[in-house]
């Protein structure tokens, strides 16, 4: 088709589901006969909404759809900031708030919904706000800054969302509804009652069944007037009242509108004018208007489709729901109130673990029509596919939902069942994708090639299940064997060494391996007794388990010649420690440069000549500052409050403090933190393992962070803790990354691993939900009471000095390999000619 | 590889060191006739020896790789980038084209002494 042939299709907003049926016309080739315009009223691109919440811990780049601002087709024009005031059907041109006016041949609205609010007195004072856009949420946190308590009236899904926020803001949170009970539209009275129980726990008010009568204040906020009660106190209000449909443009414009608001569509979202479409929360197809993203993102398909001339039609979509609301799981899905006829209720509850589940089940017994669950949903993701595909149910359904130790079972899924509800990913789907067809070796592959399990994330564990079993079923189970000598992972090794007490790797390979071990599993070994025992690493037998570096205390170099590395704890350095360092630099004819880490790196030590150099260090105080290890490299620190104006802790201190708390501790992985004294974060804390910022009320806990090939921003763990606090924290996070984390898996995919991610971090280690709080901390006191300079030990022992020699029938004679020329005024190594091979691996970390 | 341990006079061949300076899965390079040889030891006694030029990184450092076993057998990964090469023959594991030359080795009286390099077979 020629150019002057090309069609224009202006999409009318640019929230999840305007980004899904731009994605998807540019996916299924629509964008060959069509130029699209996007226009975004807010200043950013389209971002994931469902989880709003998450924006104060990952901020509003993490949450984006289009991080770049741009589509990748060149056909896709985005305008943003920008509104759309109105169209002439007549004319087929939309008018925007710029004053261009764009013809379109097809126009799209998804324009999205409003929140309501209620038009009680005082609803427009200053500090009331609403819950949908990222600017709200930055506007409550400015708000929530000076404030102490706040309110959220509504007690629905979002507006738990919303008290969630406030919570994490640090506010007293009042959560006020007007129903009876806590998420009305979702849960009955009992499951609604266990979840005011889980909340109220948490520390937040309920306040049910209570109507607001006022908002109260001059001009500012002060507090909520409710009927038949005390008034309740409040300097930030949130209105969650619950959505209405954007659907002015379509009534100026003369448009079908549904009695209850919404643009009329057909089923194939074509409204009463055939160039215009709706979807997603604006539109009302049949009437009925969809509050979720999932039934948006279907109607963005069935619009791609009809526009191609397919027979896609939206014919209703499942509103289940499954979340996390402040720690706890709720989940509703089917017919989850018993509408049906003769529908019989099935209900679990435990009032002590604050679990309440109820299967919803037709007259006969034999399907499963819906349910409820709340405090634990883990069967969720088993029970919502029944229900669509209508398998027929055990003869014990009760099992479905009694805990596993009480007889619970796990049911295989037909291949029809969808798995994701966001996506409408069917098992088939995914069996596909890592079957002969498709290409994928793993649940996360999975998730990035069908979309299963990338909007809300519940259906993640089923999809893992799904890809297990069926790699198990071929016979090719996902191996998860260190290597061939075992058949275990570093976790599962680590157990075993700490249950049988081991402290030899030939103990060890004897009972639970093959072989006689290589370059993987030894190493792993010694760090696993590096861990536990807090021996030398270069003691008697363990010694040849050591890689490469930690094999001779030092860094290898290209030539074979080593770095070597001493501890500067914070990156403080007394003037005379430099000079130290300068001289013996000079006295070995080393280059030295200084590191990213705040200290200094003097290279070209030939390994026979290491020795001597430690001795000069530690004679001047210096210890190892185990950069050749997987161990706790540096804290790094900006200069805090004792000199800088801004700071507001002593940042310096804390950073020393830790550096020796945890020099020296094996892992599975290279090990930096940092420790920012003020906001402006200028030790660049939140790009390590473990990130320490200061607040005017003590330290942010930020974890999982790193540079590197797949840079990671580290996401808050725990708020305006005092030292001690954050101290423990640490203790059991960094104990129980060494325990359970993969050989060379940093804290970044560690955490992605666990199920529930940073959640179940947090779990264990502010909640300590397995109470494995005390062992953690106690294993830790047991690093720092057993720690020993290894360089020191090292030149004090002859059997361990032994070996730094360079021939051992010619102690002295310098490899004749090694030569150095001069650069820049240092001496650098010999240029060996041309690329050198890096071998079948990289010997970096393991890729996320 | 040769492995033996009657007293006959070893011609050919350069005193390196006493077998127990050598640790059990552990390796030492040694200087014989001005080239740099690394010697290991396995797990089952066994000796071998081969130049200490690991040819993949173009540096001197064989002698200070981990010492393991793939399958049956014997061999030692470059500390540099974990290229693995067959104690027996020198044959690089992971590169069928890459080899590095082997020196016979004989343990005598607890004494480890080294010969030429070995003639391709």
């Amino acid at each position: 088709m020629s150019p002057r042939h090309r069609k224009t299709l202006v999409v009318a907003g640019h929230g999840m589901v305007g980004h899904r049926l731009v994605q998807a016309a540019i996916e299924r080739g629509l964008t060959e006969t069509h130029d699209i315009v996007v226009v975004g009223e807010e200043s950013r691109p389209a971002y994931d909404r469902v989880a709003l919440t998450s924006f104060f811990e990952v901020g509003a780049d993490e949450l984006s759809f289009l991080p770049s601002g741009e589509y990748d087709d060149p056909r896709v024009r985005l305008v943003l900031g920008t509104t759309v005031d109105g169209f002439d059907p007549e004319t087929r041109t939309v008018l925007l708030s710029d004053g261009q006016v764009i013809a379109y041949d097809e126009l799209v609205l998804a324009t999205g919904a409003a929140p309501f609010v209620p038009p009680v007195p005082g609803h427009d004072l200053d500090g009331c706000f609403v819950y949908r856009t990222i600017d709200d949420l930055e506007a409550i946190r400015d708000a929530a800054a000076t404030a102490t308590v706040g309110a959220v009236i509504g007690g629905g899904l979002l507006g738990l969302e919303a008290a969630n926020a406030l919570a994490q803001l640090g506010l007293e949170t009042h959560v006020v509804e007007m129903a009876p009970r806590l998420m009305a539209v979702q849960v009955d009275d009992a499951g609604g009652a266990m979840l005011v129980r889980h909340i109220e726990k948490l520390g937040l008010h309920v306040h049910t069944g209570a109507r607001t009568e006022q908002v109260l204040g001059e001009e500012r906020v002060e507090g909520l007037a409710l009927a038949g009660e005390e008034p309740v106190p409040a300097e930030v209000v949130v209105f969650s009242a619950g959505i209405r449909p954007r659907d002015q443009l379509a009534r100026d414009a003369g448009l079908d509108v549904a009695e209850r608001g919404g643009v009329l569509v057909d089923e194939r979202c074509r409204t009463s004018d055939e160039h215009v479409w709706a979807i997603g929360e604006c539109a009302a197809p049949d009437g009925r208007m969809y509050g979720l993203v999932a039934p948006g993102y279907a109607m963005a398909e069935v619009v791609v489709d009809a526009l191609l001339g397919g027979p896609g039609a939206f014919t209703g979509a499942d509103m289940s729901t499954k979340l996390k609301l402040l720690g706890v799981d709720v989940a509703s899905f089917g017919d989850a109130f018993a509408a049906t006829d003769g529908a019989l209720e099935l209900v679990y509850a435990d009032a002590v673990q604050g679990v309440y589940k109820k299967l919803v089940i037709s007259a006969d017994g034999r399907q499963l029509l819906g349910g409820i669950l709340v405090g634990d949903a883990s069967a969720y993701g088993v029970l919502r596919p029944m229900v669509a595909s209508g398998i027929a149910l055990p003869d014990n359904p009760e099992e479905l939902i009694l805990p596993v130790g009480r007889g619970g079972a796990e049911i295989g899924l037909p291949d029809e069942a969808q798995v994701c509800s966001c996506n409408d990913v069917t098992k088939a789907q995914i069996l596909e994708a890592v079957g002969e067809g498709g290409a994928c070796d793993s649940p996360s592959c999975v998730t990035k090639c069908t979309k299963a399990g990338s909007t809300c994330g519940s259906c993640k564990p089923v999809v893992k299940r799904v890809v297990e079993e069926f790699f198990a079923a071929q016979g090719k189970v996902v191996d998860k064997s260190l290597c061939e000598h075992f058949a275990m992972t570093r976790q599962e090794l680590f157990d075993v060494v700490a249950v049988h007490g081991y402290t030899r790797f030939d103990d060890i390979i004897e009972a639970h391996g093959r072989g006689r071990g290589c370059d993987i599993c030894k190493p792993t070994v010694a760090s696993i007794l590096a861990s536990q025992l807090n021996g030398h690493v270069l003691e008697g037998p363990t010694r040849t388990l050591q890689d490469t570096n930690d094999a001779y205390l030092a860094n290898i170099q290209r030539n074979g010649t080593y770095s070597v590395v001493p501890r500067i704890p914070g990156g403080e350095i007394t003037p005379e420690k430099l000079i130290v360092i300068g001289q013996v630099a000079q006295d070995f004819g080393l280059y030295t440069k200084i590191t990213g880490g705040q200290r200094i790196d003097l290279l070209g030590a030939r390994m026979e000549q290491l020795p001597a150099i430690w001795r000069r260090l530690v004679d001047a105080g210096f210890e190892s500052g185990h950069a050749y290890g997987k161990s706790l490299r540096t804290v790094k620190s900006c200069v805090g409050s004792t000199w800088c104006r801004y700071g507001v802790q002593d940042s310096v201190q804390l950073a020393i403090d830790l550096e020796l708390r945890y020099r020296g501790l094996r892992s599975p992985h290279k090990l930096k933190g940092g420790v920012s004294g003020c906001a402006r974060e200028c030790a660049e804390a939140r790009g390590k393992d473990f990130g320490v910022i200061a607040t005017e009320k003590g330290w942010n806990l930020y974890v999982g962070g790193n540079g590197g090939a797949t840079p990671a921003h580290a996401r808050l763990l725990a708020g305006d803790l005092d030292t001690e606090t954050l101290v423990r924290y640490l203790d059991r996070f960094l104990m129980y990354y060494v325990r359970t984390a993969d050989r060379l898996q940093r804290t970044a995919p560690w955490i992605d691993s666990l199920d529930g991610g940073l959640e179940r971090v947090r779990e264990i280690v502010v909640d300590d939900a397995l109470g494995l709080g005390s062992e953690l901390e106690a294993a830790m006191a047991r690093h720092v009471d057993g720690y020993f300079d290894e360089w020191k030990e090292t030149l004090d022992d002859p059997d361990k000095l032994a070996r730094f020699v360079s021939f051992v029938n010619a102690p002295d004679t310098p490899d004749p390999h090694i030569s150095f020329r001069s650069e820049r005024e240092q001496a650098v190594p010999e240029d060996s000619s041309g690329p050198v091979s890096l071998g079948t691996t990289i010997p970096v970390g393991a890729p996320r | 590889m040769s492995t033996s341990t009657d007293a006959t006079v070893l011609t050919g061949y350069t005193l390196v060191c006493r077998v127990d300076q050598i640790e059990v899965e552990g390796g030492v390079a040694a200087l014989v006739d001005g080239v740099a040889v690394a010697i290991f030891r396995t797990h089952d006694g066994n000796v071998y020896a081969m130049s200490n030029y690991d040819p993949c990184s173009r540096a001197s450092v064989l002698a200070r790789g981990i010492v393991g076993t793939r399958g049956e057998i014997p061999y030692v990964a470059s500390p540099m980038h974990k290229q693995a090469f067959d104690l027996r023959t020198g044959q690089c594991l992971d590169d069928a084209a890459v080899r590095v030359p082997t020196y016979d080795v004989r343990v005598t009286d607890g004494m480890v002494h080294v010969g030429g390099p070995r003639q391709e077979t």
